[in-house]
């Protein structure tokens, strides 16, 4: 592929509470299929969506949480979690459904400048 | 009366709001708003300053969706969606805080 672009899809909202989370989901796989450069990055609620142990039973919605863990099988391991977000949340990498790379606020800004393109959800 | 809020507390202030008007009565936390009852959340100590005068309630299975079951802070009781409707019927008014 001789065009591949930087895309960072910036992450914000909690799950199921609002589309974007699943929203997000579905053009970060349509995306890889292109061969791009993928980062996924999860700040402020966004970082929700990585919460362990997610059932959705009692409110009849589809629980997407275990799609995180298939990413990789598209290759996309670019997956970046704001620490000062997690741990206003009272939450660790533990309880994360999946490895991640933890940065500062300014890491993740310098990192969000380096990309060609940004999709907000 | 009950207060019904449903905004996760760190990214929208319509639970603050409420907190900051309701004096007594009731809050259910529903949908995002379930995060404020979670151990460790940065809203923890104004949800616990408010429980000394309003009686908290989460919604169950919003709570469970989002992987908190096991994380409620002591003193918030759950209600299923029976419950809910049963405090909308003890209650003789509601305000939702969209």
């Amino acid at each position: 592929m001789s065009d591949i672009k930087k895309f960072m899809f910036v992450n914000r909202k909690a799950p199921y509470g609002t589309i974007y989370a699943l929203e997000s989901l579905e053009v970060v796989l349509i995306t890889a299929a292109f061969d791009q450069d993928v980062s996924l990055a999860f700040l402020d609620d966004g970082v929700y969506q990585l919460k362990k142990g997610q059932q959705t039973k009692g409110i009849e919605t589809k629980n997407f949480s275990p799609t995180y863990r298939a990413l990789e099988d598209y290759d996309v391991e670019k997956l970046y979690v704001d620490k000062e977000s997690m741990e206003e949340r009272g939450l660790s990498e533990d309880d994360l459904l999946v490895p991640v790379n933890v940065l500062s606020r300014a890491e993740m800004g310098a990192l969000m400048d380096q990309q060609d393109i940004v999709l907000s959800f | 009366m009950l207060h019904i809020v449903n905004k996760a507390p760190l990214t929208n202030s319509a639970l603050e709001n409420c907190l900051n008007i309701a004096a007594s009565g009731e809050i259910l936390l529903i949908e995002d708003a379930v995060y404020a009852a979670t151990a460790g959340n940065a809203f923890e100590a104004k949800l616990r300053e408010a429980m000394g005068r309003i009686k908290v309630y989460v919604l169950q299975p919003d709570l469970e969706a989002r992987g908190m079951g096991d994380r409620l802070i002591a003193g918030v009781a759950t209600v299923d969606y029976d419950g809910f409707v049963n405090l909308t019927i003890s209650n003789n008014t509601c305000q939702s805080w969209l």
